[in-house]
């Protein structure tokens, strides 16, 4: 997350570094080179900006690096003028030269930190005008996706991929990338200035980075291990968790809470273990570099000494090969870490990559137009499957403008499905469906849902005022007609009584006013809507009476005049029909009037008789 | 915040040794740069080479020591912070474990889970950075104050003139930046909402052809959170920057006063080396210390979400102490009224009903009617308000909530199973349930023959939730999960309703054997399956519409005929 952020040190100025970052085992990437590439892509319209940044962090670095050099050319001038005035060979100390030495010292720390706050200035934008990019991309691909692609996943995985990873993403770019760029100029500067103090004295503190290396080595690997158990430990935790949790119910019933609390504590134990190894490897990294360090340290006074009473190397350069050395192992451990965050990074970029190159919907034709229907529904030889399989073979349907639709049938086993295929969210196998004789596949998608209505079970709502939820059905609706169609729905009543009117403002689970109110807005929307096919689900779930024959009214308003398909839960509804589809494991196995249908004596007349006209005659 | 860390209380000596060994290894630094000013001074300056070698073994010694102080201070407070985590963590869960679904209500299982995994995390994260980083601050930043000023108090002056600067410009740069983290913070939660709302409602979405519409609020959405985010990275882009000036500029004026206090032959040079170390260290104790002031409200607002679980109490005390046992197979309504707290009418009132051994009293009614409220009683999830309810002709407030679900064969509506195998979500019902009891259990529940079509039959492991078995699979299971304890009451919540019917029939005809000294209660939505039972409840807005059999109800009662005549498309036929 883009303020999960925290300042991190950058090598400069000889203070001891903050604490080293422990890297998590990154999750890999599929194809590192082809993502990394495409996500460049990404920054290239911002190329001059991100060139400025990676000047100015050069630049930044490169002053910071010169520092301790200078400062020591000041440290020699402090030494030798009070070297000379002790042995009375000089003036004492020139502080003139000092002076002018410290000044320009002043002058890179300045200009150092300007460049830094430059870099990072640019580079806000940078990152987050990039994420903006990304962000938008997959906002325009939302609504080129198929259904199928939001039925076949769940919407968390897809939240994750649109909001987590594209945080993983910006907060790379915030920080990671210059970081990287820095501590490889702050690394090779570093040898550069070593080099051209003493090319001995380096030579003695390369022999100290092996050895840092080969201490560091085996403790960053089990590290590593300990914080992947660490990680599976809480996983297992968090999973026994949630279950307990979401099942508390059936635990208190079987009287289990002793032993989910048992089971937790094993767990917990182990995550404790974990944790604990964990941290404390990673806490012992931060002390055995500063021993090695400070192991180079005696090393080089040493040989730093013999070669200064030789007058071979000046005491001031002494200080700040130092200082260089000090600050020799930071960029390289750096330069790991961040290896690991933008491997995670192009992990995230992946993921969020393969949204963006999901197969869109087919491109609609816009042969034919459909300005308003009038309500004639075929479906001629439709076939139609989920996946391989086909759920529909060769259905043929006939309505009439006008006309009502039983749905009759379990629950769940073909509604979603014809509403799929009137509205065209799934395309079909083979056949076709006309609308007042047209093709629907030769229309446009917005044309075709124009014509329809749609009140379903499961009311979506969104965080916004009651008047916003009501206008939905149509833009640029006035305010009359919003009240009108609340007030045909029988909802205007309700939302008076509300303390802020059509100015209630739904929250997030929409949970201020109550299922069936919320069913009633929605029955306002179609209405406001206007269209002249409807698609209904007659159930009501946690409605009480009073609200319920409201419902119904208010939908038996909607029908009127209208093309309708019912999901029927009503005997009254079923009898009155002008067709009734009985579906069943997403098929419709028989179609036809009340009578009709039990004239032919099949499964629904057996529906019929068996659990109602029998019973009711006893 | 404070009342959180009271939780350390246990670890109160490992963080004691971790602020000894702290202070040790401070010590041990602070020392460094006093010893690294007499090699240059004395060894350096003079060549007198076995003079820095005493003193560099010196050096090496001390920060060897140094280091063994910093690795035991990690190992104490790995311990002490993890500890505390797995405490924290213990005490919530069981805490929760005691919860009865009121409290499980009214908090909210997902933020129930988010805050005993999530929330204790964060506090655990802080507390590491705690024992760790900030406990050495002020030490390092006295210590180092009091060398530096034993070196040259005067020189001091300019630490105390760069020291406001550096703590001002933080808090500053703080103080801009934190109320613009939360404003970032609210704007992701809007972003985030925008994007659910329109992944849930994608139909609806687009039947009202409001896909252009949808983009632009997704785009404001999005626009609005770049706008913050860049300014809050705009201003936390003067941290580093201004840090290291300051440090690099206080520098700057210690080498040009130091070579003033050089001259006079006030110091030498390598105290004014040594002297640079020592306000570096203070400089960074000093930068350290701001940190807190990042870390810990966000960790306080975790602190007060973990508190007030742990300050829930559940509503009410198991504090009965009867045997169950006096009328086996019974179970009874005394004049039940329920009201779910804060609601303004009883959920249920006046239940009152008597089953009795190989029974069967049916409840039906339509939704929200108070069916799974009532059936939620009889296993105390809540408690009744007025009247009794009799398990075995005992009252289940004078019992043991063990003792009475110890009686009961739950099994409800959603088939909940857990991670493990066949068997385990079996056994669950009766942990000492032999193979023999475990295979009756499952061939009356007919899940004998799906089980054993299985590669590992009852070996088999379920994922969680047992997400790998289908609707109808889990039930049978949930109900052998029951069936295996014999209970002497079964409570079935419309559990049959993932069956298909021919599995429904063989069921039911099992059940009946199986449940002769017991009495069962059943949940129904539909009438075709009650037909049978001797007694059926009809419930409507938490009150008795009547109850009788389904002849009796058909002739005398409205509300039932009603249901009867309503339910043609519901019927669920194979």
């Amino acid at each position: 997350m883009s303020n999960g952020k925290r300042p991190q040190g950058r090598p400069g100025g000889g203070h001891p570094g903050g604490p080293p970052g422990m890297s998590m085992p990154g999750e890999k990437p599929k194809n590192f080179k082809a993502t990394f590439k495409r996500l460049l892509r990404y920054l290239k319209p911002r190329q001059n900006r991100l060139i400025a940044v990676f000047i100015a962090a050069i630049l930044s670095t490169v002053f910071m690096i010169v520092g301790p050099k200078i400062m020591g050319m000041a440290i020699t001038e402090l030494f030798e003028g009070a070297y000379n005035k002790l042995t009375g060979t000089g003036t004492g100390i020139d502080f003139g030269t000092i002076g002018q030495i410290l000044m320009l010292l002043a002058g890179l720390y300045v200009f150092s930190s300007l460049f830094n706050y430059i870099q990072q200035y640019i580079m806000s934008t940078v990152a987050q005008d990039t994420v903006y990019d990304l962000r938008q991309d997959v906002n325009k691909k939302l609504e080129k996706l198929p259904l199928h692609y939001f039925d076949s996943r769940p919407n968390g995985e897809i939240l994750s991929r649109m909001t987590n990873d594209i945080d993983t993403i910006g907060s790379t770019l915030q920080q990671s990338l210059t970081q990287f760029i820095t501590s490889v100029v702050t690394l090779v500067g570093i040898i550069i200035m070593m080099l051209t103090i003493s090319p001995w004295l380096t030579l003695i503190a390369f022999v100290s980075l092996p050895l840092s290396l080969f201490v560091i080595q085996p403790i960053l690997k089990r590290s590593q291990k300990q914080f992947a158990n660490q990680q599976k430990s809480l996983g297992e935790l968090n999973g026994h968790i949630e279950e307990m949790y979401t099942g508390h119910s059936v635990v208190k019933a079987f009287g289990h809470e002793k032993k989910a609390v048992a089971q937790f504590d094993e767990v917990n134990e182990e995550l404790y273990e974990a944790g604990r190894r964990a941290q404390f490897i990673s806490g012992i990294i931060q002390p055995l570099m500063t021993l090695i360090g400070n192991f180079s340290y005696v090393v080089i006074s040493v040989v730093g000494g013999i070669l200064v009473t030789q007058r071979a190397i000046s005491i001031g350069d002494i200080q700040a090969f130092i200082t260089y050395s000090k600050q020799f192992a930071q960029p390289i451990m750096q330069t790991a870490n961040i290896a690991n965050i933008i491997q995670s990074t192009v992990a995230a970029a992946e993921r969020v990559f393969e949204l963006l190159d999901e197969e869109e919907e087919k491109k609609e034709s816009t042969a034919l137009h459909l300005e308003r229907a009038k309500g004639e529904v075929v479906f001629e030889n439709v076939d139609f499957g989920y996946g391989e399989d086909l759920l529909i073979e060769d259905m043929n349907i006939q309505v009439a403008p006008g006309q009502t639709v039983a749905i009759v049938g379990p629950t769940g086993a073909g509604k979603t499905t014809l509403i799929n295929l009137l509205m065209r969210f799934y395309e079909l196998n083979g056949g076709k469906i006309e609308i007042d004789g047209l093709d629907t596949r030769d229309m446009s998608r917005n044309e075709l849902r124009q014509n329809f209505g749609m009140v379903l079970q499961d009311t979506w709502l969104f965080n916004g005022t009651i008047r916003d939820n009501i206008a939905y059905g149509k833009n640029g609706a006035t305010e009359e007609e919003i009240v009108a169609a609340a007030d045909a729905a029988h909802a205007d009543h309700f939302i008076r009584t509300l303390p802020d009117g059509y100015d209630t403002v739904l929250n997030e689970e929409a949970s201020n006013i109550s299922q069936g109110q919320k069913q009633l807005l929605t029955i306002a929307r179609a209405i406001l809507a206007d269209p002249p096919i409807m698609i209904l689900d007659e159930a009501t779930s946690s409605v009480d009476t009073r609200t319920e024959i409201f419902i119904q009214k208010a939908m038996n308003r909607l029908m009127e005049g209208r093309t309708s398909f019912v999901i029927a839960h009503r005997l009254s509804t079923i009898k009155d029909a002008d067709l009734i589809l009985v579906m069943d494991k997403g098929n419709v196995i028989e179609q036809g009037t009340h009578t009709e249908l039990l004239e032919q004596d099949g499964f629904y007349a057996d529906l019929y008789n068996s659990q109602f006209a029998e019973k009711v005659a006893i | 915040m404070l009342k959180i860390l009271k939780n350390l209380a246990p670890y109160k000596w490992f963080v004691a040794a971790v602020v000894l060994l702290i202070f040790g290894q401070s010590m041990a630094d602070l020392f460094l740069p006093t010893l690294m000013a007499d090699i240059i001074d004395n060894g350096v300056v003079k060549g007198n080479i076995p003079y820095i070698w005493e003193i560099g073994g010196w050096m090496l010694l001390i920060s060897a020591l140094g280091a063994v102080a910093a690795i035991c201070a990690s190992f104490y407070s790995s311990k002490a912070a993890m500890g505390m985590g797995r405490d924290l963590r213990r005490k919530v869960f069981s805490h929760v474990e005691k919860f009865s679904l009121q409290e499980f209500d009214e908090v909210g299982t997902a933020s129930l889970i988010t805050r005993t995994t999530n929330d204790i995390t964060q506090i655990q994260q802080v507390v590491i950075m705690l024992l760790r980083m900030v406990i050495s601050a002020p030490i390092m930043l006295t210590g180092g104050l009091i060398m530096a000023i034993s070196k040259d108090a005067k020189l001091s002056l300019v630490i105390v003139a760069a020291m406001p600067v550096l703590v001002g410009a933080i808090l500053l740069i703080l103080k801009k930046g934190v109320p613009l983290f939360q404003e970032v913070q609210k704007r992701l939660d809007r972003l985030n909402l925008v994007l659910r709302e329109n992944l849930t409602g994608i139909r609806v979405v687009r039947a009202f052809n409001r896909e252009t519409e949808e983009k632009a609020r997704l785009q404001k959405a999005n626009r609005d959170l770049t706008d913050v985010s860049i300014r809050v990275n705009k201003i936390m882009a003067f941290m580093m920057p201004i840090m290291m000036l300051v440090m690099n500029l206080t520098v700057v004026g210690i080498i040009w006063f130091g070579g003033i206090r050089i001259d006079n032959g006030g110091m030498q040079i390598g105290d004014l080396m040594a002297y640079i170390q020592y306000v570096m260290m203070i400089m960074f104790a000093l930068v350290m210390a701001s940190m807190m002031f990042m870390m810990v409200p966000r960790a306080a607002v975790s602190a007060k979400r973990i508190n007030e679980v742990l300050e829930m109490k559940p509503a009410f005390q198991d504090l009965g102490n009867k045997i169950a046992d006096r009328e086996r197979g019974t179970l009874e309504f005394d004049n039940v009224t329920f009201s779910y707290p804060g609601a303004e009418e009883p959920a249920l009132s006046n239940i009152s009903f008597k089953a009795k051994p190989g029974e069967i009293t049916a409840i039906i009614g339509g939704t929200g009617s108070g069916k799974s409220t009532l059936i939620n009683l009889i296993p105390r999830f809540y408690d009744i308000s007025e009247g009794a309810i009799r398990v075995n002709g005992v009252d289940i407030r004078q019992a043991t909530q063990d003792e009475v679900r110890s009686k009961l064969g739950f099994v409800p509506q959603k088939a909940i199973l857990f991670t493990g195998s066949i068997a385990d979500n079996i056994r669950f019902g009766k942990p000492d349930a032999t193979p023999a009891e475990l295979e009756h259990a499952a061939s009356i529940a007919q899940a004998t023959e799906f089980i054993s079509g299985l590669k590992e039959g009852y070996e088999t492991e379920l994922e969680q939730g047992g997400s790998n078995l289908s609707g109808g699979q889990k039930q049978r299971l949930a109900i052998a999960r029951a069936l295996v304890r014999k209970p002497d009451i079964y409570i079935f919540d419309d559990s049959f309703s993932a069956l298909d019917f021919k599995t429904d029939a063989k069921l039911r005809k099992a059940l009946k054997d199986e449940t002769k000294d017991a009495t069962v209660l059943l949940v129904a939505q539909r009438v075709s399956t009650v037909v049978d039972a001797d007694r059926i409840i009809v419930l409507e807005k938490g009150r008795m519409a009547g109850m009788g059999t389904h002849e009796e109800l058909m002739k005398n009662n409205e509300v039932y005929r009603e249901i009867a005549y309503s339910q043609l498309s519901e019927e669920e036929i194979a």
